[in-house]
């Protein structure tokens, strides 16, 4: 009971309540004549062609740059390899602004932008950046679930005579198949409501619905119209959550955890691996990593030294920015680690309707503008009891609900791949439910929940929308608007100091995502020796 | 050269303070034992910036608590503002500029309050004759250039039409004026400057290779030089080029950067008492404190702009670097209010399609 109601009172009261208060604000007004308007608006269509067509084509190349990387990270032991999954999630916390800088500088240095071709400014931009960006969610969400996939299939088809391809394609690829789609759907919808990478990367031409709500809202107030395309981006967001979860029941196939040893990678394949994920991940944070180091014509820690000192520029210093960050991480982390935990429980045992509204309710704020979501409190949450517009748990509250989503497309998969027959083995000989949960789910679903809590910290680190859309006391800085801050005003020094900021900050996600990654390890460790 | 280069010296603030002189802490319009014990909310935007004390003096001297609430920048400010009209974040916002004080006025978001302390502020910066809002600050929105690519055979433009001249061509970045400040300021500069003339201007400037960013960051950190880019002039503020020297490293003497004087915009910004406060009294005496010379002498070095009270005096890194054009471009709130949507599409469709 408490699985149900919780998720649903979170997601009530901090999600539809404040969207259904903002759409109907903003549909009172002019907004269902702009509503009805929007269909004959060429420039309407013009954004959200392009909204649609981008997100595609960036989210089916992250899933192919990621997939080689997913099978060397769920197959094969190497040193460093816990090391490499804890930085792949680094980029969630890079602003736009510093990781499409650090890119042109790139692309300076290997001489590409040479005047002939040039990446910022085009859509191409936006495409790397966001493969970039959303490479780790597959990487890591398909590569914990193909941990748990038993390779002695593959071998099977092997020994039957099917090329390492076929066996790809026609064995373990349907059975990756709902992590995958899990993934990508996630990507899908972080595509779709990418903010800076579009204004930023893109230029002052390309336009998605998301900039375009942030537009209407904020710059010309028209909240009506802003209403309009919330809307749109709306009802758009719910059909293609609803497709993708069809796609993942349907395929889902129960299997058993492997206990097989994994092996390790010949050199070659590790070799060609590691430069794909580098060429993607590590150079443009080598990049920023040299920027925090330079100092006038030599080399320095002086940027980093200086992190303890308040800059007059900020309220508080970048130190305290992180440290702020940092208990909103961890409260926004625990958060979503209960709801999406409860969510994920309801989703893959509950009945079939209430099954479908929590796997789709959840999913939605990933989808939902930051503006929509953040006026949307402001007007909904504004008298008592729910006078909570001030409040200092809002910021961890809205990280929460972009976390939730993670923690429930890593736990799904897992638990519905779980095999029904150990559950009823388990209850054969007399264990509760309570029991059956602690046993059998909790240790087999350890590496999905490490996962998925790892993403949620890292998105928390690094989210920058939402917050800067919640009021906030000045001294509650986060890391993430420190630096927008310091990048704000010209001077060596402060650009310098953003750098190491960021470089701090990439450093802290790293070492909290393997910390909490190291905790789900020791979970599955333990059935599976008894296995 | 029309507009006078002016450096602006202490000594020319103490003859303006002379003049005005009177106390530097006016008397608050109710009296103090009313409102002792109160805690106030200043709603405000991400800039917004005082050196610590300064608040906790307001507090000394009335026994009103602030509790500073900010909200996004200028633009999210407004835009949470009016949505929350009636039941507002706070009692007194602070941040709101010209360019958005109409829409501001238009969606009654404040009371109208008389401070007996706009005695020391310039009527050129009482920008509502109803009080409603209150000047606190100003500074100016300019072309920047960068000094060392510009020498005798290219000598560094002196005017909006400069930038339009082919010698100049390729060298100029703006900021998209539907999504930045500077970049409506600029606009608004060129609106003010050649009247129905503007897009014949944009036209030339597009001819000439203008290039537009969306923001003020990718600008300046991605097109200007300053950033490692190629182009020698950006659209910033007149207090760029002190950034550069104050928060250089390794420290340098003077700046690498000037101001281009005729294309500067005046940005003031003001404070207003937000309808529906259950704590009147204590919003006035916090709007006088903002004018007081408490808070005013705070206001240059923390968020680079002037303070509107001519009995303030400037700090000497201030007064050192910051050119203060004597003549900027302006253009009445009520004329932004009523265009700047219309203006900013037509510019849209001039520039960028």
């Amino acid at each position: 009971m408490v699985a149900v109601v919780l998720p649903a009172a979170f997601l009530g009261v901090f999600f539809l309540y404040p969207v259904a208060a903002i759409v109907g604000r903003g549909l009172t007004g002019d907004g269902l004549d702009r509503l009805v308007g929007l269909h004959a608006s060429a420039s309407f269509r013009n954004v959200a062609w392009f909204t649609l067509w981008q997100a595609v084509v960036s989210t089916v190349l992250t899933v192919l740059v990621a997939l080689p990387g997913a099978h060397l990270l769920a197959r094969y032991r190497f040193r460093g390899r816990a090391v490499l999954r804890a930085l792949t999630t680094v980029p969630f916390v890079l602003p736009t602004v510093v990781v499409g800088s650090a890119f042109a500088a790139l692309f300076d240095r290997f001489g590409l932008d040479d005047g002939t071709f040039r990446l910022q400014h085009t859509v191409w931009a936006i495409i790397v950046a966001h493969v970039f960006f959303n490479v780790a969610v597959v990487l890591r969400t398909v590569g914990a679930f193909w941990e748990g996939l038993d390779p002695a299939v593959e071998e099977q088809a092997r020994v039957l005579g099917a090329g390492p391809w076929r066996t790809f394609w026609s064995v373990t690829l349907p059975r990756l198949w709902p992590a995958v789609a899990a993934a990508a759907s996630i990507v899908f919808l972080f595509c779709t409501t990418s903010f800076g990478v579009i204004l930023i990367l893109g230029g002052p031409t390309r336009a998605t619905l998301e900039t375009e709500i942030w537009r209407h809202a904020v710059w010309r107030g028209d909240l009506a119209s802003a209403t309009a395309l919330a809307v749109v981006q709306l009802v758009a967001v719910v059909a293609m959550v609803v497709v993708a979860n069809r796609l993942q029941r349907r395929r889902a196939i129960g299997g058993r955890p492997s206990a097989r040893r994994p092996q390790r990678p010949t050199k070659r394949l590790l070799g060609a691996n590691l430069a794909l994920l580098a060429t993607v991940l590590l150079l443009p944070v080598a990049v920023l990593v040299e920027r925090s180091l330079a100092v006038g014509d030599g080399y320095s820690l002086r940027h980093y030294g200086a992190l303890a000192d308040r800059v007059n520029l900020l309220p508080v210093s970048a130190l305290v920015a992180l440290r702020n960050s940092l208990l909103f991480a961890v409260v926004a982390t625990a958060l979503a680690l209960v709801v999406g935990g409860l969510a994920s429980l309801v989703v893959v045992h509950g009945r079939g309707s209430v099954s479908r509204i929590f796997d789709l309710g959840l999913m939605l704020p990933l989808g939902v503008s930051a503006v929509t979501l953040g006026f949307g409190m402001l007007i909904a949450l504004d008298d008592p009891p729910l006078d909570l517009r001030t409040s200092r748990w809002l910021v961890p509250v809205a990280h929460a609900l972009v976390g939730i989503p993670f923690v429930m497309r890593t736990l799904v998969p897992t638990l519905r791949s779980i095999d029904d027959r150990l559950r009823e083995a388990a209850a054969v000989l007399g264990a509760s439910p309570t029991r059956v949960f602690r046993e059998i789910d909790l240790p087999i679903a350890g590496r999905a929940v490490a996962v998925g809590a790892a993403f949620a910290f890292a998105i928390s680190l690094g989210e920058f929308g939402a917050t800067s859309f919640l009021p906030r006391q000045p001294d509650r800085l986060t890391a993430p608007l420190a630096l927008f801050r310091l990048l704000g005003t010209p001077g060596d020094l402060l650009r310098g100091q953003a750098m190491a900021l960021a470089v701090l900050l990439m450093l802290l996600t790293a070492a909290c995502v393997l910390v909490i990654e190291s905790r789900g390890r020791f979970g599955s460790g333990v059935v599976r020796g008894d296995l | 050269m029309r507009r006078v280069l002016l450096t602006v010296g202490v000594g020319v603030l103490a003859a303006l303070g002379a003049i005005t002189a009177c106390g530097s802490d006016p008397p608050s319009a109710t009296s103090p034992e009313s409102i002792v014990g109160q805690t106030i909310t200043l709603v405000t935007h991400d800039s917004f910036r005082v050196s610590p004390g300064t608040l906790e003096a307001f507090t000394t001297e009335t026994g009103v608590t602030v509790v500073v609430q900010s909200a996004g920048d200028t633009g999210q400010m407004v835009a949470t503002s009016i949505l929350t009209v009636g039941n507002p974040l706070g009692d007194v916002m602070y941040g709101v500029d010209n360019t958005f004080l109409q829409r501001a006025l238009d969606a009654e978001l404040f009371e109208a309050y008389e401070s007996p302390a706009l005695v020391n502020v310039p009527m050129s910066l009482q920008l509502d004759p109803g009080h409603r809002v209150t000047p606190i600050d100003f500074g100016d929105v300019c072309a920047n250039y960068w000094i060392d690519r510009f020498d005798d055979d290219l000598p560094v433009p002196a005017t909006l039409d400069d930038l339009a001249d082919p010698a100049y061509r390729g060298l100029l970045v703006v900021e998209n004026p539907e999504t930045s400040s500077p970049g409506l300021a600029f606009l608004l500069a060129t609106i003010a400057e050649f009247g129905e003339g503007w897009e014949d201007y944009w036209r030339l400037l597009r001819d000439n290779d203008v290039v537009v960013t969306a923001g003020w960051e990718d600008a300046y950190y991605g097109e200007f030089v300053s950033g490692g880019g190629d182009r020698p002039i950006v659209i910033s503020y007149a207090s760029s080029p002190p950034a550069e020297v104050i928060y250089a490293d390794p420290p340098v003497d003077t700046a690498p950067t000037g101001v281009i004087i005729d294309t500067c915009f005046r940005q003031v910004e003001f404070a207003g008492i937000l309808a529906g406060t259950t704590h009147r009294a204590a919003a006035e005496a916090l709007v006088d404190f903002l004018l007081s010379d408490t808070f005013q002498e705070d206001v240059p070095l923390n968020m680079f702009v002037f303070p509107a009270s001519t009995t303030a005096s400037l700090p000497p890194a201030f007064v050192d670097h910051v050119v203060l054009p004597e003549d900027p471009h302006t253009l009445a709130p009520a004329d932004i209010g009523a265009n700047r949507n219309a203006w900013t599409e037509r510019w849209t469709e001039i520039v960028l399609r």
